[in-house]
């Protein structure tokens, strides 16, 4: 069985939402009224916003802090055609001793990959507390029927998965079925069962306007997502501090108004440190300290753990080091 | 707020900016003693610590400036424009080169977070220098009829919220059309200016172009009343503004004046909430508030006040006051004792009638000036700190029910410099922002400013343009 979560996967997600805003899904009209009537988004404001907590300057202890809280936060994600067992076990190595050279540095989040790879992932993490994602719901496009991606996310949770990374249909999204992307959400989240977290891949890069990512936000979170998450990092625009931010502010309205705590994961282009740090500024400034631990926030990458490396043995030893004295798997 | 994630400190090296013990006037290109010797001292308001002594403009000192001014006017009128404005670019890249050196600077006279010197006063004053520059061999097609020709000598007289932006609206202008200039900062901000002139020398710009003269008020009282000048551009409050347009009643010096206001912010019900709290932020916080166009009035409609009061508070408790050099600190100090009692005086009424005051927990420090964001509610239009301009960080939130009463609130004040609108729905932007009276008026957004965008008031916050292709007719004989 996968381990538990410290708070526990929030299987009574779904219900609780439900009760403090009942009515919000009755229908596929009432739905609209509702993610129509939440306040828009003016695009200049919030990316100027963004940019501005981007200027913050984080040096010495607060550095450090940031970064071994970035390298816990990772899930270290490899999703390509050519994956095998040897890449995926070099992964999970990778994941649960980040740093060889340095048995401090902690361990990633997560090991994320596709639902075959989740038993070999599992063995290769096993014991080290290091959890297993996987993308399932026909990933990247989701363009399959219900039943095909319900099959996708059981075979995943079967083999282990402790988290299943799902994508919404935005087809259905655009084109104002949000009643569809509602029930599909709830399918899957049902098919997660107790065990596996639930995270919620928008693909905002498709979602093309922050006033749709805003509700797509409100409806995967009233869905029962546990993680609502930028973009798969296969298509031309993926996490940004922006579009990051506008979804830490539906996390923290939304538990607000319902008391669920719900997490972010901007996943996709995040590749310096500088650039996480910014993130984790975006974090504490927006959602607040209750979302600085990785049961509520993730980074989605893959290049960004050994950059992090680099900037942790920097501030360690005082010089910068170089590709070579990272691993490269 | 005591978070997991703290920010350590993150100064600005403050050895960045050479400051010398003692300044001299900047007369005629070259730096000089007062006529009479006097000196004050300027002081950092962050620590109370004295950064330097500086010569103290007299009567006879103006009369000195003004005379190199006349002189220097007769050959730089006659340039070409087009070689005016090499001098400007010269000026401007100066600027840029210099700019970190003169964030600090500026910082530490001023008080200001270095954030904001950093990252938009000395953008706008090269921006500024940059766009008169392009304007100088331009003047027959701005608008004005063939050949519009320079006024002579302006004395212009500063005020002490944006130092160096505050010179930049008004010499720019003044040299891109030909005109020379005497220019008085404020007594408690002298440096910038101080370390302009030697930009100018720099830049190579000819002896008394430029003329800089720190004092206080009988400084620059005596260079509005000076005969021989020819145009009066004065920024600052509106009681000296008043005194100003006196003294110059009954004479040939053509004046613009940039005084006070008490800019309404309105959030309708529609207003993109998240946006909507920055930008009141923004409006009322940038610079400690002490900004004339500030949004010091927050205008917000009853159906939504709830929410976005406590959005805003959520936020106001997330702004990080402290140490103006450092890169994290949004509020920085008050710009002296004067102003900081001030501030003091008129939250102090606002409380004994009867509005509710609010700020966020925050630790002040020990020495310097300081006041923490403050917010009222419960304002009517017959509180003293809804009419009053405070002139610092301090927020009065008043309420209205339609767009109307909106409208008739926003209008009813004495001033009339700035207002911001925020909605959603563009034909309310447009309809709304026709029935205000104010000089700028900013929908969705706040405290904006761009060099080719006039700026400037209505009723009791002045009258003239500065900015974009209307800042040049307050300079030229049209």
């Amino acid at each position: 069985m996968p381990t538990t979560a410290p708070n526990g996967p929030s299987a009574p997600t779904a219900s609780a939402a439900a009760h403090a805003l009942s009515d919000v899904t009755a229908s596929d009209a009432a739905l609209r009224r509702f993610l129509h009537g939440l306040p828009g988004v003016d695009a200049v404001g919030l990316e100027a916003r963004a940019a501005s907590l981007g200027t913050r300057s984080i040096k010495t202890t607060s550095k450090a802090y940031a970064i071994d809280l970035a390298i816990s936060m990772v899930d270290l994600t490899t999703l390509e055609g050519a994956d095998t067992p040897g890449k995926v076990r070099a992964l999970g190595a990778k994941a649960v001793h980040p740093d060889p050279t340095d048995r401090t540095t902690p361990t990633t989040a997560a090991v994320c990959v596709y639902p075959d790879m989740v038993a070999v992932a599992k063995e290769a993490v096993a014991g080290s507390g290091v959890k297993v994602a996987s993308v399932a719901t026909a990933f990247p496009a989701g363009r399959a029927t219900l039943g095909v991606k319900l099959a996708d996310v059981r075979e995943a949770v079967a083999a282990g998965a402790d988290e299943i990374d799902m994508v919404i249909d935005r087809g259905a999204f655009l084109a104002g079925h949000f009643m569809k992307v509602y029930d599909e959400i709830v399918a899957v989240k049902e098919a997660c069962g107790t065990s596996a977290r639930l995270k919620v891949i928008f693909e905002t890069g498709e979602l093309s306007t922050y006033d749709n990512i805003r509700r797509a936000s409100w409806l995967g979170m009233l869905a029962g997502a546990d993680f609502i998450k930028t973009s798969t990092g296969k298509v031309a625009v993926n996490a940004t501090p922006a579009n990051t931010l506008l979804m830490l502010q539906a996390v923290r309205d939304f538990r607000a108004q319902t008391g669920i705590q719900v997490g972010v994961k901007p996943a996709g282009g995040i590749r310096t440190s500088k650039d996480a740090i910014k993130f984790l500024v975006l974090v504490n400034e927006t959602a607040g300290e209750d979302w600085l631990d990785n049961h509520w926030f993730r980074f989605g990458a893959s290049s960004l753990l050994n950059d992090l490396l680099m900037q942790r043995q920097k501030l360690a030893t005082g010089r910068y080091s170089g590709p070579d004295y990272v691993t490269v798997d | 707020m005591a978070s997991a994630f703290e920010y350590a400190p993150a100064p600005e090296s403050r050895a960045i900016a050479d400051i010398a013990p003692s300044y001299g006037l900047f007369i005629d290109g070259e730096f000089t003693d007062a006529a009479d010797g006097k000196v004050f001292k300027t002081l950092s308001p962050s620590t109370e610590e004295v950064l330097s002594e500086v010569a103290r403009a007299g009567a006879e000192d103006v009369d000195r400036a003004v005379k190199a001014a006349r002189r220097a006017f007769a050959k730089w009128s006659a340039l070409p424009g087009s070689e005016r404005a090499k001098y400007l670019f010269r000026i401007a890249r100066i600027i840029q080169e210099r700019s970190r050196e003169l964030a600090v600077l500026e910082t530490l006279d001023n008080g200001k977070p270095i954030k904001e010197t950093r990252d938009a006063d000395l953008p706008l004053v090269a921006a500024h220098f940059f766009y008169y520059a392009g304007w100088a061999d331009k003047l027959d097609h701005a608008g004005f009829g063939a050949n519009p020709r320079p006024l002579g000598v302006a004395g212009q007289v500063i005020p002490w919220n944006f130092p160096l932006l505050m010179l930049a609206w008004k010499i720019a202008p003044a040299l891109a059309t030909g005109n020379t200039v005497v220019l008085k900062p404020a007594e408690t901000t002298p440096l910038s200016a101080l370390f302009f002139a030697d930009i100018c020398r720099q830049a190579g710009l000819p002896n008394g172009v430029v003329n800089i003269l720190p004092g206080y008020g009988d400084a620059g009282a005596a260079l509005v009343a000076h005969p021989d000048v020819n145009k009066v551009a004065f920024t600052g409050s509106t009681a000296v503004g008043k005194e100003i347009a006196r003294t110059v009643a009954g004479t040939r010096k053509k004046l613009t004046l940039e005084l006070g206001g008490k800019g309404a912010n309105i959030v309708f019900d529609d207003a993109p909430i998240d946006q909507a709290v920055e930008g009141i932020v923004t409006g009322i916080f940038f610079n400690q508030g002490q900004v004339c166009c500030a949004g010091s009035r927050l205008l917000v409609q009853e159906s939504v006040q709830e929410e976005l009061l406590e959005s805003l508070k959520s936020r106001l408790s997330t702004l990080r006051l402290g140490d103006p050099l450092d890169k994290n600190t949004d509020i920085g100090a008050i710009n002296s004792a004067e102003q900081l009692a001030r501030i003091t005086a008129l939250a102090e009424r606002g409380e004994a009638e009867g509005a509710e005051r609010w700020s966020p927990a925050c630790e002040l420090p020990s020495s310097g000036y300081w006041f923490a964001p403050t917010l009222f509610t419960g304002v009517t239009q017959a509180h003293t700190i809804a009419r009053d301009e405070i002139f610092g960080p301090v927020l009065s939130v008043l309420t209205f029910r339609t767009p109307d009463e909106a409208v008739a609130k926003a209008n009813n004040t004495q001033y009339g410099l700035s207002a911001g609108i925020w909605t959603e729905k563009g034909s309310r932007i447009l309809a709304v922002a026709n029935k205000l009276r104010a000089g700028v008026i900013w929908s969705n957004t706040f405290n904006k400013f761009d060099p080719t965008s006039p700026f400037g008031g209505y009723k009791e916050s002045g009258f003239g343009r500065e900015g974009g292709r209307h800042g040049l007719e307050a300079y030229l004989d049209v």
